[in-house]
Parts: structure tokens; sequence; C-alpha cells
């Protein structure tokens, strides 16, 4: 056994084997075990979707019979009728009821209840719980990602610029990866959609979107389970500051352009019918572009999770080579086009962002041109 | 109810699938008719391509159960 590329090779062989061998015995029980490990795959997809109070990786069933979860726990910050502040692991993963003083909380279905002493929820006749929600304003997972995100940003960027200060305006280290992406905003977006004059003004929310937006993404892939841009009250947050800063900066021609699209071309009396059609379409425009843009962030997203865990999970309903080694390969394809669907609907964000910030600072010269 | 709705999603499948292969096709045959306006091509096809999906997933949506 000198050779070491023989060594190599019988020590893939008899993992193969034993693995071969395993299976099988694993695959005369497989059949009642069958539904049973689809809603819990289905639970754990589901779960996974969802915010959670902890940072949990995972969790097992021990020797012992007891579970285990790996993770730690975030902080919980209530107000009913004044601040509440405990850690999260008083509610042990949902199981146990929180008391904080003379108040007790218990979580159902990711949401924060108030209960008595012994955890009663109440249902009302849609299984809806009845109970009284106190305000919730904790740090959860996602909003934990967003600020790590958020603080490494700064950090990065901020690095980035005291760099250039610094050497003279040449990039070094890893502002040689990101200036060619900067730029691309800067000229292919920015100044394509707006135009030379007015773009400087909204360089810093592009930019900021972007890299915000495809970080995001890409912690969303990694086996942390972050799902922030998969979370529809971010994305609306998202769409809604776009939304201020198109209708905010919208010059004279833009709100012509909503209201009086046809302008002096037509004597007023003929007007009148068109735009009682017109008018309203604009209007509910105004709205619909920035709905577009978090239903696509969101439902991509989400989208994309969706399929990842589940070709994961096949992988454990399959309990063959073969079917499991297939749903593995598709898993490693999609993973990779979910790396490229990450800065793709960043990309995609910031360009319709830029677009109709274009379409709300344009001129009266330039839109003529139309 | 359900099998309307498999059927409801399979069709908005199948037309966003048509609306976004059109767009592709015709992206590849401007792109070779004119090889040097290929970023704007490119740029102009995401964009189209990206609000045909906005409203496929917002249909998807509506089919969804509960």
């Amino acid at each position: 056994m000198r050779n070491p590329l023989l060594v190599k090779f019988f020590l893939v062989f008899t993992i193969f084997f034993s693995v071969t061998i395993f299976a099988k015995e694993a695959e005369i029980s497989s059949e009642e075990t069958k539904t049973d490990l689809k809603t819990e795959i289905d639970e754990y997809i589901q779960h996974h979707l969802k915010d959670s109070h902890d940072f949990s990786l995972f969790s097992y069933t021990g020797n012992d019979g007891a579970e285990h979860h790996v993770g730690f726990p975030l902080p919980i910050i209530l107000w009913d009728d004044g601040l509440v502040v405990f850690s999260s692991s008083r509610f042990h993963h949902g199981e146990e009821v929180a008391s904080s003083g003379e108040n007790h909380y218990k979580l159902d279905h990711g949401k924060i209840y108030k209960t008595d002493a012994t955890g009663t929820i109440n249902y009302d006749a849609d299984h809806h719980a009845s109970n009284i929600k106190p305000l919730d304003f904790s740090i959860t997972k996602s909003v934990m990602m967003i600020l790590i995100t958020g603080f490494l940003m700064l950090l990065l960027f901020g690095g980035l610029a005291r760099s250039y200060a610094k050497n003279g305006g040449i990039a070094k280290g890893v502002g040689r990866f990101f200036e060619p992406i900067i730029l691309y905003i800067r000229d292919d977006i920015a100044i394509a959609t707006i135009g030379e004059k007015k773009y400087q003004k909204y360089m810093p929310f592009l930019l900021t979107i972007f890299f915000f937006i495809w970080f995001l993404n890409m912690f969303g892939l990694t086996p942390f389970g972050v799902n922030v841009t998969g979370n529809i009250a971010i994305t609306t947050a998202l769409a809604i500051l776009t939304f201020l800063i198109t209708n905010l900066t919208g010059t004279k021609t833009y709100w012509k352009h909503l209201f009086d699209p046809l302008g002096d071309s037509m004597p007023w009396y003929a007007k009148i019918p068109l735009y009682i059609i017109l008018i309203p379409i604009e209007v509910l425009g105004i709205f619909i572009k920035p709905f577009s843009l978090l239903i696509r962030l969101y439902a991509n997203m989400q989208a994309g999770h969706i399929v990842i865990m589940s070709l994961i999970g096949l992988m454990f309903l399959f309990k063959n080579w073969i079917g499991s080694s297939l749903s593995f390969g598709l898993a490693f394809a999609i993973s990779l086009i979910e790396i490229l669907v990450a800065l793709l609907q960043a990309y995609i964000f910031t360009m319709l962002s830029a677009l109709y910030f274009g379409f709300a600072s344009e001129e009266h010269e330039h839109a003529e041109a139309h | 109810m359900t099998i309307p709705r498999i059927v409801g999603a399979g069709l908005i499948v199948i037309g966003v699938g048509v609306g976004i292969g059109r767009i592709g096709g015709q992206a590849m045959e401007a792109i070779a008719r004119q090889p040097e306006a290929y970023g704007k091509i490119q740029t102009a096809m995401l964009i189209v391509a990206a609000l045909i999906e906005g409203i496929g997933f917002a249909a998807l949506f509506a089919t969804a159960e509960n």
C-alpha cells in the first residue's frame, strides 16, 4: 500500500460500499417512514422561509431521545405598557411559557402572544389565536442579518473610500473587485437612464440598494438559512423607498405627464372624455410600479429557496443512490443558478428604480423626444 | 378547488415561458444582426423579461392556496 493513489481508491471503494449497504438496510422501513418524512420536510421548509426569534442552525434528536438545538437565542424586545426585554432562550423554541415580571408570553407560529401563567392560547372560529399581541420590536433573525449586512457595508465601503483617498484614487485590495461594479452602476445604469445632469443625486441610493440586496441574497444561499429578501415586509420597505424618492423628486414635467399627458395638442373639452380613462390609469401606474418591484424580488427569492430546499429534501425521500445523487446534482445546479439570480435580482431592482427616477426627473426638452 | 388552481398555475407558467422565450429569441436575433449593440439589447431584454416575470409571479400568488 505504498501507492497513495491506491490507498485513496480503496478508501473511496469501502466508503461507497458501506453507503450502499446502509441504504439497503434503511430501505426496509422506508415505506412507513416516507409520509412521516414528507411532512417533516414540508414543516422544515415552512419553518425556514419564516423569520424566527432565535438563530437555530439545525436540531437533532440525541440518543437519549431529547431534542437538541444548535444555535443561539436572540433578544426579545416587546412594548406591552412598558418596555419588556428578555432572551428568546426562555421560550425554549416555543415549547415553554416565558415570564417577565408579572407578564407571561408564549410563541405560537412564530408570533408572540400574552398568556396566563400556564400559557393557554385561545383560538377563535377561524383557528386564529385571539390572545393579546404585544408590539414586537425583537431583534429577529432577519433583523440581525440586516444589521450585520449594514455594518459590513459600512466597514467595507467606508474603508474603500479611505483607501482611495490614501492611494490617490487608485483601487487597492477588494476595491479592485468592487470598482468595476460601482462604475457599471454609474455608467450603464444611472447615467444611461437618468441622464448626465441629474444622476449624481440618485447614486447613493442606487449603490446602497444594489449592494444591500445582493449581499442579503448571497447570505440567503449560505447554510445559515436566512431568508431576508424573501420576506415580503423587507421588499415592501425597499419598494416604498423607491416610491417615495420617485415621487418626491418628481419634476413639473413628470406631474404634467401624469395629469395632462396630451398637453396643448387638443382643446380642453376634447380632453375630458379621454382623461376620465387616462388619469386613473396613470395614477394607478404610480403604485403598480413599486408593487411589481416588491413582488418580483420577494417571489424570486422565496421561489428559489423553496426549490433548493425541496430538492435537498428529495435526497432524503428517495433513499436509493440513483435518485438521491440525481437530486443532489439538481440541487447543486439550481444553487449555481441561484447565485446568478441573486445578482440579477439586485441588478433588476436597481435598474428599474433608476428607470423610474429617470421618468421622475425628466426635463421638458428631453420630454419632447417621446 | 385544487385542480383548477394547478391548471391555472400551469397556464401561467406556459404564458410566462412563451413570453420570456420570445424576448430571449428576439434578443438573440437582434444581437446576431448588430453585435455591437450587445449591451443595450441585453439590458432591454432583462428589463422586459423582469416585467413579464413580475406579472407571472403576481398571478402565481393569486393561484396559490390559502
